[in-house]
C-alpha cells in the first residue's frame, strides 16, 4: 500500500515562505526555516520556557511573542494581540511577522527587561555564564539599561539533595524544571508555591531530590537556577573542551558530553541539539558518578557552533558571521547625532569655553545650595 | 419602578428555603424545560434571548453554548463561576446568599440544555456560609425530586457539586478555575484550545458566570424573545449593579440595561446621589479592572449622548472617553477621593492576586506597584508617570489570561484622566504624603 503523505501548509515567517506538516508550531516552522540555512538563525524566536521534550512547555515567558499578519486563507483578519509562537499552530497562508515588525522587537525588549527586573546580574559568578539562555537572549533583545530602581527579591537557600544546588534568586519560573520531573520520572517532586513575583521553586517541605534522573533539570534550566553541585565553581565553559562519549548504560541512552579541563573530566552533561535542547536525558550515574575516562568510550570532539562562547577561543572572531536579525536590531537602536556646530580646534577657543562652563556648573549648584 | 427578573422575590421572608421559593413560581422553569423542551430548544431560547455573559466579558451566553463540542462517549461539564472577587463586585455574592434556589434552578436548566450529568459551582472560599446556604438549598432541592437520579421522571440525572475556591482572584478566569477545580495550581491555561473543546478533565465545559445562569428560570418561563425586549440593542435584558463608594446608598441594585448613568447615579430608587455636600469626581463603572472615568466624561458620551448603562455605551469612544460595563461593579469617588492612592491600591490588589505564570504579569504588576507607592508616598519623579504608562503598555495585550490587562488598564487610564494629580503628588511631596491630602483641582499644582 502506498503511504498517504499528510498535506503540507504552507506559511510565510518574515517574507520567507516555508512548509510545514499539519499541527507544527510556528516555533518550529521558524527553526525549519534556520535548519535549512543557516543564515537565517537569527529570525527564530528566543525561547525561554519552551522546550520541545517536554509536552505542555511553553507559552509562559512570552519571549517567543509575534505578530500574525494574516490568520490563514480564509480568514485573512490579523490576530488581535501577538500570539506566542511555541504554543500557536500553524494554518494554510498564515503570514507572521517577527524580526520584521519593529512592534514585536520593542515588546520582547520589554519582555527582556521584566525578567531581568528580579534575575541578579551575577554572571561573572554564576556557573551558567557562557551557557546561559538569558544572557543570549539579553544580549540579542535586550537594552543596555535598566529602569527598575526598587528591591529585587531574594531567597533563603534551600537544600534539596547532595546533586543539585538550587539557587531561587536566578529563577525566572519558567517551569521547565518542573515537567521535567514531572513527565521523566515517576514521582512528583517538586512544583511551585506562592503567587506573583514571590513564587518560587520548592520541593515538598525541604525534601530532597532523590530520583534517578533527577540531574536533568540541571539541563532543562535556562538560566543558573539549578547547577551541578560536583561541578560548581569549577570553571569556565569556555575555558573547558567538550567530547562526546557513550558508555553501556542500563537506565539511559548513556550518550553523553564530557567536559575536559586538561586531563581531567570535570562536568558531565547531556548532548543538546541545535537549540539547545537535551536529545536523550541521562541518568545521574552517568552524570554525576562516571567522572574518569575510563569510564567511557570517545567518540570525538563535539560540534560547538561558531557563535557559541565555548567556540569564542579556538576561532577566528570574524569567521562568526553576524547574522542579519542583529544587524538589523543594531540599526534601529543607532541614533545618528544631531549636531550642526562646527568642530573646535583652536585650543584657547577650548580653554575659553571650559573656563565658561565651570563658571555656569558652580553657578548651578551655588543656587541648588541657597535653596 | 423598574422591571425585574432576578430580584422580584428577594423581600419575600424565607425566599430562601424550598417551600417559600417554590410556592413564588419557583421551579416551574425546570418542569417546563424538561418535560416540554428538548436542550436544543432550549439552547434555542438561550440564544433568541440575547443574554450576554454577566462575568465581565459580556460574550453572548446562546453563542457560548453552541461552540460546545459534542463527542461521543465523552462527558461534558458545566462549571458555575462564583469565585466573584474583583474589588467593587459583589452581585452575585448577593445573589446567591438570598436566592440560593434561583441559582439551582438556572443550573438544572442549563445543564440540561448541555447535556451535562455532573455541573459544579465553583464558590469562593471566603464565602463559607454561602458555600452552606447552596449545600442546604441543593439538598432541599434533591429531596423534592429536582436534583439527583430521573429528576420529574425525565430520565434525566444531574449532580450538582459546591466547590469551595482556595480564595485567588485567578481563580475566577475561567481556564484557572477549571485547573483549580482539577486539583491543580490555579494557573491559567493556554488558549486554544478553548474550554468548549477541552476544558475539565479534558471534556468539554461551559463555565458561566452566576448571573448569567440565573437569568435561564425567567428566560424559560417567558420565552427567549420577551427577555431580549428588556434593555436595549444588544444589551438585552436585566442587570445586578453593586453599587459603592460615595453614595447615599451603596448595594446591589437591579437595572433594566439602557438606564442613563445619571438617573441611575441620581435617582432616589438606586444609588440616590453623591454624598450630601460633596460632587463627583470619577467613576469606575464596572469593577476595579475597568478604565476609571473622570466627572467631565461619565453623563455624556464622546458624540455628546447621554451614556447609559449598557456595553455599548460605556465603551463608546473606546478607552479614551469610555469604559466598560464590566462585572458592574459601579464605584463612585467624590472630591475626597484620592486617585493616586487609590490606583496604588487597585495595583496592589492585582499584585497580589497575578499568579506569576507568565512574566510580564509576574514582573510589572509588581513594579507598577512599586512606582505608584513612591508616588504616593511623596518619592516620585516626573519620568516616573511616563514609567508607569510604559509599562501598563508592555503588560497589555501581552500576557496569558486577561489578568494583565486587568492591571494595566486603570493604571493607565487614571494617569491619562488624572496626570495632573500625579504631578501633583510629585511636586508637592510633603503635602501629598500628609493623610487625607488630596489633589482639588488645577489652583493646586502652582
Amino acid at each position: 500500500m502506498e503511504e498517504v503523505k499528510p498535506q503540507l501548509i504552507k506559511i510565510t515567517f518574515d517574507g520567507i515562505e516555508v512548509e510545514v506538516e499539519p499541527g507544527t508550531t510556528i516555533m518550529q516552522a521558524a527553526r525549519k526555516i534556520a535548519e535549512a540555512d543557516d543564515s537565517q538563525a537569527g529570525l527564530v524566536p528566543p525561547a525561554m520556557c519552551y522546550y520541545k521534550p517536554l509536552p505542555a512547555s511553553g507559552g509562559k515567558c512570552r519571549a517567543c511573542l509575534v505578530r500574525v499578519a494574516q490568520g490563514s486563507t480564509k480568514d485573512p483578519r490579523p490576530m488581535p494581540k501577538f500570539v506566542p509562537s511555541c504554543i500557536t499552530q500553524v494554518q494554510e497562508g498564515m503570514v507572521v511577522e517577527n524580526t520584521t515588525n519593529p512592534a514585536v522587537l520593542d515588546t520582547r525588549k520589554s519582555i527582556v527587561e521584566f525578567l531581568l527586573i528580579n534575575h541578579p546580574l551575577d554572571c561573572p559568578i554564576c556557573d551558567q555564564a557562557g551557557e546561559c539562555h538569558l544572557q543570549d537572549f539579553a544580549f540579542e533583545h535586550g537594552s543596555v539599561k535598566t529602569r527598575y530602581e526598587e528591591e529585587r527579591r531574594t531567597f533563603e537557600k534551600i537544600d534539596i539533595g547532595p546533586f543539585i544546588q538550587l539557587h531561587m534568586t536566578r529563577c525566572i519560573l519558567c517551569y521547565r524544571c518542573v515537567y521535567t520531573a514531572d513527565q521523566i520520572t515517576n514521582k512528583r517532586e517538586h512544583g511551585v508555591m506562592g503567587r506573583g513575583d514571590a513564587s518560587e521553586i520548592s520541593t515538598y517541605i525541604e525534601k530532597a531530590i532523590d530520583n534517578d534522573f533527577s540531574g536533568n533539570v540541571i539541563d532543562v534550566c535556562p538560566v543558573g537556577a539549578l547547577t551541578d553541585k560536583t561541578y560548581r565553581f569549577k570553571n569556565r565553559v569556555w575555558f573547558s573542551k567538550p567530547e562526546d562519549a557513550h558508555c553501556n548504560c542500563d537506565k539511559c541512552s548513556g550518550k553523553v558530553i564530557i567536559w575536559y579541563r586538561g586531563d581531567e573530566v570535570i562536568r558531565i552533561t547531556a548532548r543538546k541539539n541545535v537549540w539547545g535542547e537535551v536529545n536523550e536525558f541521562i541518568c545521574n550515574t552517568c552524570r554525576f558518578e562516571r567522572k574518569k575516562t575510563s569510564d567511557w568510550t570517545l567518540e570525538g570532539p563535539t560540534k560547538v557552533k561558531r557563535s557559541s562562547v565555548i567556540s569564542a577561543n579556538k576561532y577566528r572572531s570574524d569567521l562568526i558571521k553576524k547574522t542579519d536579525f542583529s544587524l538589523r536590531l543594531a540599526a534601529t537602536q543607532f541614533k545618528p547625532i544631531d549636531d550642526e556646530r562646527a568642530y573646535v580646534t583652536d585650543t584657547e577657543t577650548i580653554r575659553h569655553q571650559s573656563i565658561e562652563n565651570n563658571d555656569k556648573a558652580n553657578h548651578r549648584s551655588l543656587a541648588q545650595n541657597n535653596n | 419602578m423598574a422591571r425585574k427578573i432576578l430580584t422580584e422575590y428577594i423581600n419575600v421572608p424565607g425566599i430562601e428555603t424550598f417551600d417559600v421559593y417554590r410556592k413564588q413560581g419557583g421551579y416551574n422553569a425546570v418542569e417546563k424545560a424538561l418535560k416540554t423542551m428538548t436542550p436544543e430548544e432550549v439552547v434555542e431560547e438561550a440564544k433568541k434571548s440575547g443574554i450576554r455573559g454577566r462575568g465581565g466579558a459580556g460574550f453572548p451566553m446562546g453563542m457560548k453554548w453552541g461552540f460546545l463540542a459534542k463527542p461521543e462517549g465523552v462527558p461534558r461539564y458545566l462549571v458555575c463561576n462564583a469565585d466573584e472577587s474583583e474589588p467593587g463586585t459583589f452581585k452575585d455574592h448577593h445573589l446567591m446568599k438570598c436566592l440560593p434556589h434561583l441559582l439551582i434552578e438556572g443550573m438544572i436548566i442549563s445543564s440540561y440544555a448541555l447535556g451535562a450529568k455532573k455541573s459544579f459551582i465553583y464558590v469562593r472560599g471566603e464565602l463559607m456560609y454561602v458555600i452552606r446556604i447552596l449545600e442546604k438549598a441543593i439538598e432541599e432541592a434533591k429531596a423534592k425530586g429536582f436534583l439527583g437520579k430521573n429528576i420529574l421522571g425525565t430520565g434525566y440525572d444531574l449532580e450538582l457539586v459546591v466547590q469551595p475556591g482556595g480564595g485567588a482572584y485567578i481563580c475566577g478566569e475561567e481556564t484557572a478555575l477549571l485547573e483549580s477545580l482539577e486539583g491543580k495550581r490555579g494557573n491559567p491555561r493556554n488558549k486554544p484550545p478553548f474550554p468548549a473543546v477541552k476544558g475539565l478533565y479534558q471534556s468539554p465545559t461551559v463555565v458561566n458566570n452566576v448571573e448569567s445562569i440565573a437569568n435561564m428560570s425567567w428566560v424559560i418561563n417567558n420565552g427567549g424573545e420577551a427577555y431580549a425586549a428588556i434593555g436595549i440593542g444588544r444589551s438585552a435584558g436585566t442587570k445586578l449593579i453593586s453599587a459603592s463608594g460615595h453614595i447615599q446608598k451603596p448595594g446591589v441594585y437591579e437595572i433594566e440595561l439602557g438606564l442613563s448613568v445619571e438617573e441611575f447615579l441620581n435617582s432616589d430608587e438606586y444609588c440616590g446621589g453623591i454624598r450630601k455636600g460633596h460632587h463627583l469626581k470619577a467613576l469606575v463603572a464596572g469593577g476595579s479592572s475597568v478604565p476609571i472615568l473622570p466627572a467631565h466624561l461619565i453623563m455624556k458620551t464622546a458624540n455628546g449622548e447621554d451614556r447609559l448603562m449598557s456595553y455599548e455605551s460605556l465603551s463608546d469612544g473606546g478607552f479614551a472617553t469610555g469604559t466598560m460595563l464590566g462585572s458592574g461593579g459601579f464605584i463612585v469617588f467624590d472630591e475626597t477621593a484620592c486617585i493616586v492612592r487609590n490606583t496604588w491600591n487597585f495595583s496592589r490588589f492585582y499584585h497580589h492576586e497575578s499568579c506569576g505564570q507568565c512574566s510580564p504579569c509576574r514582573e510589572g504588576t509588581g513594579w507598577m506597584e512599586k512606582v505608584l507607592h513612591r508616588i504616593e508616598h511623596g518619592h516620585g519623579s516626573m519620568h516616573d508617570i511616563d514609567l508607569l504608562v510604559d509599562i501598563a503598555k508592555k503588560i497589555e495585550g501581552n500576557t496569558i489570561c486577561p489578568l494583565g490587562d486587568a492591571a494595566a488598564w486603570p493604571i493607565a487610564s487614571a494617569v491619562r484622566h488624572f496626570r495632573d494629580e500625579f504631578m501633583w503628588h510629585i511636586l508637592h511631596p510633603q503635602e501629598a504624603s500628609r493623610p487625607g491630602a488630596v489633589y482639588q483641582g488645577e489652583m493646586a499644582l502652582v
